[in-house]
């Protein structure tokens, strides 16, 4: 190795640092800093008017167990973090399964499953307004051929978070149907076509060679599965505002309309903090279970 | 072979049925869109097509101020992004320093905590800095990406380190080979990143709508929302050509530039 490509520990720190400096100042700013000045702020009460904000330790906690609505918000996004990421995925495997094989129009498949992806959430979750509307929408129309009366889809606490789980799969399954392509195209086809010598059913080619092989994939979409259940809230604001009664309301919609709507500032710190711990878990699960895969490989 | 035969038809039948779930919510609106708006609900095959709710959508709503507004948001994002993230990238990939592991995990954080979680700090922060309801309010949390660093550190490393020992021979800085040697052999790595990162912005609704308050700064997103959020009579007719409105630039590049749309994100999904 020549000397050029050695250089120095000393040239090292000071270039690799100036080439950081710019990311680094924009990561600690609207990354870090924030992260840790929520829970800063969450000790504190909300400044109103001439009153500035003061030290109030865990008040804010306690006012949050004692909150019904955070509580609602917390539930509803439990259920629906365990009602869209399985659909999703098993969809996006289907889907994957479907298109990497050798159907029909297998184009046009690819087209319309990936669709939704590159369209607005904000742009479709008016089209999905529409469907659910009572007697007039298209659900209701279809009801109506079967005879039976209208119905309040996004009015009624019983349906309204089903519809709004069926719209988040819906955009989701497409995307990580990708993944699961990619992962497909991957798979060495020796191993398929051994199973198949011995005379394997495609159901037993699916459980025993390609499920476990996309397991790695699967780990890394339900990651970003659950991080998505838990941050996306833009359909929220045009098709429910979480209503009615909060039926709707999901953590991050719950932490906009406290901090942006309300201004109390100093209980959305406390709610943050409720998320960024979940993200915390997240991240601990995922890195337990890379850990796992790499010693599988 | 029987057997197989039906499986094929019922894999196809199975998959047509979901694919045309998929599309009919766009097929719906652009229905909706190109019809009166009495058949908006009305799915009658001799229905008259029409451009009048287009006409009508664009007149009651600014949307040239909001396409420039997501044009030039996007656009500054990608920029910022662009740029940073190949500096930072390369740091990472041939200026390790000790402790640049650690460094590039705080990175990483960035994965999990998007601005759009902590939106009441940064607000704040924003506000403090006296930038609220501005464009670059809305474009400077994302301009450094922990991805789009991990992304391209692992392209950087990934190229042959003869190439920048010629370039060095010949005289060239850290900077320059950078230039001339890491930033042309990463190309198809900056496409996938940058289609990624165009639909993401195009697409991304809640921290815009936090920071814009007037025509001047929404995005076609928010201005959407504002649009159809108006509770005065809704005509799904009128709503629906806004949709397509916003909907319709990525769309068209998507059905342009499918395979590569595709390619891209499989690429840029491999961590």
């Amino acid at each position: 190795m020549s000397k050029l490509l050695n250089p120095s520990r000393r040239t090292n720190i000071t270039v690799g640092w100036l080439l950081l400096l710019p990311s680094a100042v924009l990561l600690v700013a609207f990354t870090h800093y924030p992260a840790l000045a929520t829970f800063w702020h969450s000790a504190f009460s909300t400044p109103k008017g001439i009153r500035p904000a003061r030290f109030i330790g865990f008040d804010q906690y306690r006012a949050m167990a004692d909150d019904p609505v955070f509580w609602t918000a917390l539930v509803n996004n439990l259920w629906y973090a365990a009602g869209t990421i399985v659909p999703a995925i098993a969809l996006a495997m289907l889907m994957a399964l479907w298109v990497n094989g050798k159907l029909a129009g297998r184009g046009f498949l690819r087209l319309a499953f990936f669709t939704p992806t590159v369209l607005p959430m904000i742009a479709v979750a008016n089209i999905w307004l529409f469907f659910y509307t009572p007697s007039y929408g298209l659900l209701d129309q279809i009801r109506g051929l079967f005879g039976l009366s209208a119905y309040n889809w996004l009015g009624s606490p019983d349906t309204v978070l089903w519809c709004l789980m069926f719209v988040s799969v819906w955009k989701d399954a497409g995307f990580f149907m990708i993944f699961y392509l990619a992962a497909l195209q991957q798979m060495p086809p020796e191993l398929r076509e051994a199973a198949e010598l011995e005379g394997a059913s495609r159901w037993q080619i699916f459980r025993r060679v390609t499920f476990p092989l996309l397991m790695p994939t699967t780990l890394f979409v339900f990651v970003n599965a659950v991080v998505n259940a838990f941050r996306l809230v833009d359909h929220i604001v045009v098709m429910t505002r979480g209503g009615p009664d909060n039926a709707s309301n999901l953590l991050l919609y719950y932490i906009y309309e406290t901090g942006f709507k309300f201004w109390d500032s100093g209980y959305a710190a406390a709610l943050t903090v409720v998320l960024l711990m979940i993200l915390a878990l997240v991240a601990l699960l995922q890195f337990t279970v890379l850990e796992r895969r790499t010693h599988y490989q | 072979m029987q057997h197989s035969r039906t499986d094929y038809w019922l894999n196809s039948a199975g998959a047509w049925l979901l694919g045309v779930l998929w599309v009919l919510p766009l097929l719906y609106a652009m229905w909706s869109a190109f019809h009166p708006s009495e058949y908006s609900a009305n799915f009658t095959l001799s229905a008259p097509w029409t451009l009048d709710n287009f006409r009508a959508a664009w007149a009651a709503a600014p949307f040239p101020q909001y396409f420039l507004n997501t044009f030039l948001l996007v656009t500054s994002i990608l920029i910022g992004q662009l740029v940073l993230c190949t500096l930072g990238a390369y740091a990472f990939a041939r200026f390790p320093f000790p402790g640049s592991n650690v460094v590039f995990g705080l990175v990483l954080v960035q994965l999990l905590v998007m601005p759009d979680i902590v939106i009441v700090e940064n607000y704040r922060s924003l506000h403090w800095l006296g930038m609220s309801d501005s464009i670059a309010a809305m474009a400077l949390p994302y301009m450094a990406s922990a991805f789009g660093i991990f992304l391209l550190r692992q392209t950087f490393k990934s190229l042959p380190r003869e190439l920048e020992e010629a370039a060095r021979i010949e005289g060239c800085g850290p900077l320059g080979v950078l230039w001339r040697v890491y930033v042309p052999l990463a190309k198809p790595t900056y496409v996938a990143y940058a289609l990624v990162s165009v639909s993401y912005h195009w697409n991304n609704f809640l921290w815009p709508l936090i920071v814009s308050n007037s025509v001047n700064t929404r995005p076609l997103t928010v201005g959407l929302a504002v649009f159809s959020g108006t509770d005065q009579g809704i005509d799904w007719a009128i709503i629906n050509a806004a949709t397509l409105f916003a909907a319709a630039p990525l769309l068209i590049a998507f059905l342009l530039f499918q395979r590569q749309f595709v390619q891209s994100f499989l690429r840029a999904g491999i961590r």
